[in-house]
């Protein structure tokens, strides 16, 4: 294989691999807007407490990496149905700019209070993948690269299934388009509501445990979450797929920019992608349209 | 009890129909004036600071809060105000000229962002604002020539008329004075026919449209007047600062101005003002109760974005209307007294509206 | 020469024929009701004569302009103007504002005149309330003009939605479903409202109702519509009386 072919195969791996982490970010994000309608803004930074827990756990208690897992993604999990039954429960039916405001108020204070309790210097901790990658032919690709990408793979089937095919996924949907006929339905929509804010607070959990590894365990873990957003506006807004889609997409628009466009462009691509994007297209890839009837 | 009696339509218009209302705020304007002697240095120093986030809040509130068009990246207008003022300063330009330049540079801005917002609304709005934002916030870093870059550029005093006014005093009563006539200007245009508008655009496109209202054309006209004055407050900030750089003018800054907005009231000057106020006061007041709180939390400075978080779920969840709601329930309440009745302001029960399908 | 007129009017939203072919004259003065099922396509027609959509076929003359060429925020110039079948009022103001933003066509001031709040714009706002206050008399508003618009109740709602769109000064008014959901005493206001309207204000009116007593009463004409097509059109008689209209919407 020539040098160049295998230097463009190799810049593909890297742009999947980034992307593979947006897509997982995105899918995150997906659960709770598909539900709710509330874009959370919350979710970068329970992501990085998560990922804080996880350094707790792993170097602090010096528990084996998979029982530190398994609690770390529990915590957000439940740190997630906590947001929703005492806060986001209490705005309900009020518009969702409301919601979205108390989604940055809970993502100041989560960083807030975090940020307090850890103070600002950066760590690490390892994980069974750390420094260890798979060679395909030429390529090379880091094995944690690979877990994130076929977590990320693996969410889209499972949240994909779980909301067309069971009736608790039905329920959901039901609930995010009309809840007070959801209610008179029989759904109990409470209980269905932070259970998705749970589901949601999990893939937080999920992510940041994943993502520490190769970011660093730091506050500014969050601001991922807004590449996130330039991923599912790709997409598409509120399609399990087009998040997966859009984040793998992403990866690779910023790996060739940062390697063909001058310098500085990988910075900004992401954002320039979302502009873009919203204004030229505004149902991305897959989103579905919307409009209003008068 | 308040009744209106009107004699004319003009008295109906008119900004001070009370005598109370005038003494109020003649005495408020006194008593800003007579600040630099009674108060110390620092605390006037914090009061200009006020009033310059004051008049950036006013801008963001004429977008946001009259018009609907929601903004997470207001602080891109604020960075363009004080980086092409401070540039125009360098160049040689006279105070006055520069500073009006520097606002007309930042309208410009405001209008290559209103003009492909037009087709955007609500969340994706709060999105291509802030992506808007982290780009402006990029390209003044790397746009070297011209900004200095992370490192940042100097600001020149500002004098005007001969005078220097980079004093303490004069500084004070130079943006007293702006804050004065921006909101003068801006609470004519709000009760004139662009005010009423951009309020038709904010609550029913379909209707203003029927109504003869050119919505695109008032929304870009509102993100104009909005990237202007709050240029303008940029602008201000710069010879506040004196040497700006593009940290000073991140997403924090954004989202704080999204919070003064919220916070005071949304579709009120009087709440941006007030809005400013508290969210301007949050960090002197962390630093006054820092010492008081035990050793390990204060020296974090996630304090400071911890009691953002809470002030905006307090509000957001207790007083949705904003600081101007609360004035305006204490003001009925002293009206109607003893009559006043808690269930008047009281939201009834509702339930989730799915907003993508109506 | 008709007032009004709608010939070959089609709108498609991808596979769904909202109008088929509908065609319909209104002369100057004249109450012209709409009627039909729900889906009939009625309040689709509203929406392509004020410009919400652009037909797929047709033209829509008024006084001799093509209206479908006319941009949206336009038609009100030419005295078109709309109620909304779901109110659509300016929620965060006060009945007074939604009026005078009714007369937004006539405020001619200047931005720099309203930022320093000019004499010539103070005269045009004193001018703009005092027409204001003629719709406010004439619909009994004036007991209302200070409230926000949130806390009326629906009759009055619909009120004032009337009165902002009589504050345009139109020729040609258009009501969607102006009695739904009134009680039968507002109900009869409406009807004295709508013949004051069309005797001393000189508009003409094509309203989409449901309320059969309503349309006998006021309506001269009447068109009824079904699945997109136009299916008779007469006196308010002759076509309540009509086979294919008995069957497809009065039945009976």
């Amino acid at each position: 294989m020539s040098p160049e072919l295998v230097s463009l195969l190799q810049l593909t791996l890297n742009g999947l691999a980034t992307g593979a982490i947006y897509a997982l970010v995105a899918l995150g994000l997906v659960i709770t807007y598909k539900a709710t309608e509330v874009l959370n803004f919350a979710y970068g930074d329970v992501l990085m407490a998560s990922a804080f827990v996880a350094w707790g756990l792993i170097v602090g208690l010096e528990l084996p990496f998979w029982i530190a897992a398994l609690l770390t993604v529990a915590f957000a999990a439940v740190l997630g149905w906590q947001i929703d039954a005492r806060v986001m429960r209490r705005i309900v039916g009020q518009p969702h700019f409301a919601g979205v405001m108390l989604t940055i108020a809970i993502a100041f204070m989560v960083r807030g209070l975090v940020s307090m309790l850890f103070g600002p210097e950066s760590r690490s901790y390892p994980t069974p993948w750390t420094q260890q990658s798979t060679h395909l032919g030429p390529v090379v690709v880091s094995d944690l690269s690979l877990v994130i990408l076929a977590s990320a793979m693996a969410m889209t089937v499972l949240l994909y299934l779980f909301l067309r095919r069971t009736a608790l996924g039905v329920s959901i949907q039901a609930a995010s388009q009309n809840q007070l006929a959801a209610y008179l339905s029989g759904i109990r929509v409470k209980r269905v509501t932070s259970l998705v804010w749970a589901l949601a607070g999990a893939a937080a959990g999920l992510c940041g445990l994943l993502l520490a590894p190769i970011a660093l365990v730091d506050i500014s873990l969050w601001i991922v979450v807004l590449k996130a957003l330039a991923a599912l506006v790709l997409g598409g807004f509120g399609s399990i797929p087009g998040a997966i889609l859009g984040g793998l997409l992403l990866g690779l628009i910023e790996q060739f920019a940062g390697v063909y466009l001058p310098d500085g462009s990988k910075d900004v691509a992401a954002y320039v992608v979302l502009i873009v994007t919203l204004v030229l297209w505004p149902r991305g890839l897959l989103g579905e349209a919307h409009g209003r009837r008068v | 009890m308040r009744f209106d009696y009107d004699t004319s339509y003009r008295d109906g218009k008119r900004l001070l129909r009370y005598p109370s209302q005038k003494w109020t705020y003649a005495g408020l304007l006194l008593l800003l004036v007579a600040v630099p002697w009674l108060l110390p240095k620092y605390y006037v120093g914090e009061l200009t600071y006020l009033f310059i986030l004051s008049i950036a809040s006013m801008g963001l509130m004429v977008l946001s809060g009259y018009t609907g068009q929601v903004s997470l990246g207001h602080s891109a207008f604020v960075a363009v105000g004080a980086y092409a003022h401070a540039w125009f300063l360098t160049q040689g330009l006279p105070f006055l000229p520069s500073i009006l330049l520097a606002t007309g540079v930042s309208a410009l801005v405001g209008l290559a962002l209103g003009l492909p917002a037009i087709r955007v609304s609500g969340l994706y709005l709060a999105m291509v604002t802030l992506a808007f934002a982290i780009l402006i916030e990029h390209v003044l870093g790397r746009w070297k020539s011209v900004t200095g870059g992370f490192n940042g550029m100097p600001v020149n005093d500002p004098v005007l008329f001969g005078m220097d006014l980079s004093g303490l005093k004069p500084f004070y009563f130079l943006c007293l004075t702006c804050l004065v006539i921006v909101l003068l200007l801006l609470v004519n245009l709000t009760r004139g026919k662009t005010g009423r508008a951009f309020v038709g655009v904010r609550d029913s496109e379909a209707a203003a449209a029927s109504l003869g209202i050119w919505v695109a054309g008032t929304k870009v006209l509102a993100f104009v007047v909005s990237a202007a004055v709050t240029g303008f407050a940029g602008a201000l900030l710069a010879h506040h600062v004196r040497h700006i750089t593009p940290e000073g003018f991140n997403l924090l800054l954004s989202l704080e101005l999204v919070l003064m907005v919220k916070l005071g009231g949304l579709g009120s000057l009087r709440g941006a003002i007030m809005g400013a106020f508290l969210i301007g006061l949050v960090p002197p007041f962390i630093s006054q109760i820092k010492p008081l709180l035990g050793d390990r939390i204060a020296q974090q400075f996630g304090l400071e974005i911890f009691f953002f978080g809470l002030i905006l779920a307090v509000f957001v969840l207790f007083e949705p209307k904003g600081l101007n709601g609360r004035w305006l329930k204490l003001k009925a309440f002293f009206q109607t007294f003893p009559l006043y009745r808690k269930d008047v302001f009281k939201r009834g029960k509702s339930y989730m509206k799915s907003e993508r399908y109506r | 020469m008709s007032l009004f007129s709608a010939q070959g009017l089609a709108l498609r939203f991808g596979g769904v024929h909202a109008i088929r072919d509908v065609s319909f004259t209104v002369e100057q003065g004249e109450v012209f009701a709409i009627i039909g099922p729900n889906g009939a396509g009625k309040t689709s027609v509203f929406n392509v004569i004020t410009r919400v959509f652009d037909p797929s076929a047709g033209s829509v003359v008024f006084d001799g302009v093509e209206i479908t060429r006319v941009p949206r925020h336009r038609v009100v110039h030419h005295g078109i103007a709309r109620t909304f079948q779901n109110i659509e009022l300016f929620e965060g103001a006060t009945v007074l504002d939604n009026l005078m933003l009714g007369c937004h066509r006539f405020a001619d001031e200047s931005f720099l005149g309203q930022c320093l709040w000019t004499p010539k714009v103070r005269e045009t706002e004193a001018r703009l309330r005092a027409h204001v206050e003629d719709v406010i008399d004439l619909l009994d508003l004036a007991p209302h003009r200070n409230t926000l618009v949130t806390g009326l109740s629906y009759g009055v709602r619909k009120v004032v939605e009337l009165g902002r769109a009589l504050a345009t000064r139109p020729r040609l008014l258009l009501l969607d479903e102006p009695a739904s959901g009134l009680n039968p005493e507002e109900t009869r206001d409406l009807a004295f409202w709508i013949d004051d309207i069309r005797t001393d204000l000189g508009v003409t009116v094509i309203m989409v109702e449901h309320d059969m007593s309503l349309v006998s009463e006021v309506a001269d004409r009447v068109l009824c519509m079904h699945l997109g097509e136009a299916l008779s059109t007469g006196t308010a008689a002759e076509v309540q009386s009509d086979p294919r209209v008995v069957a497809a919407y009065l039945g009976g």
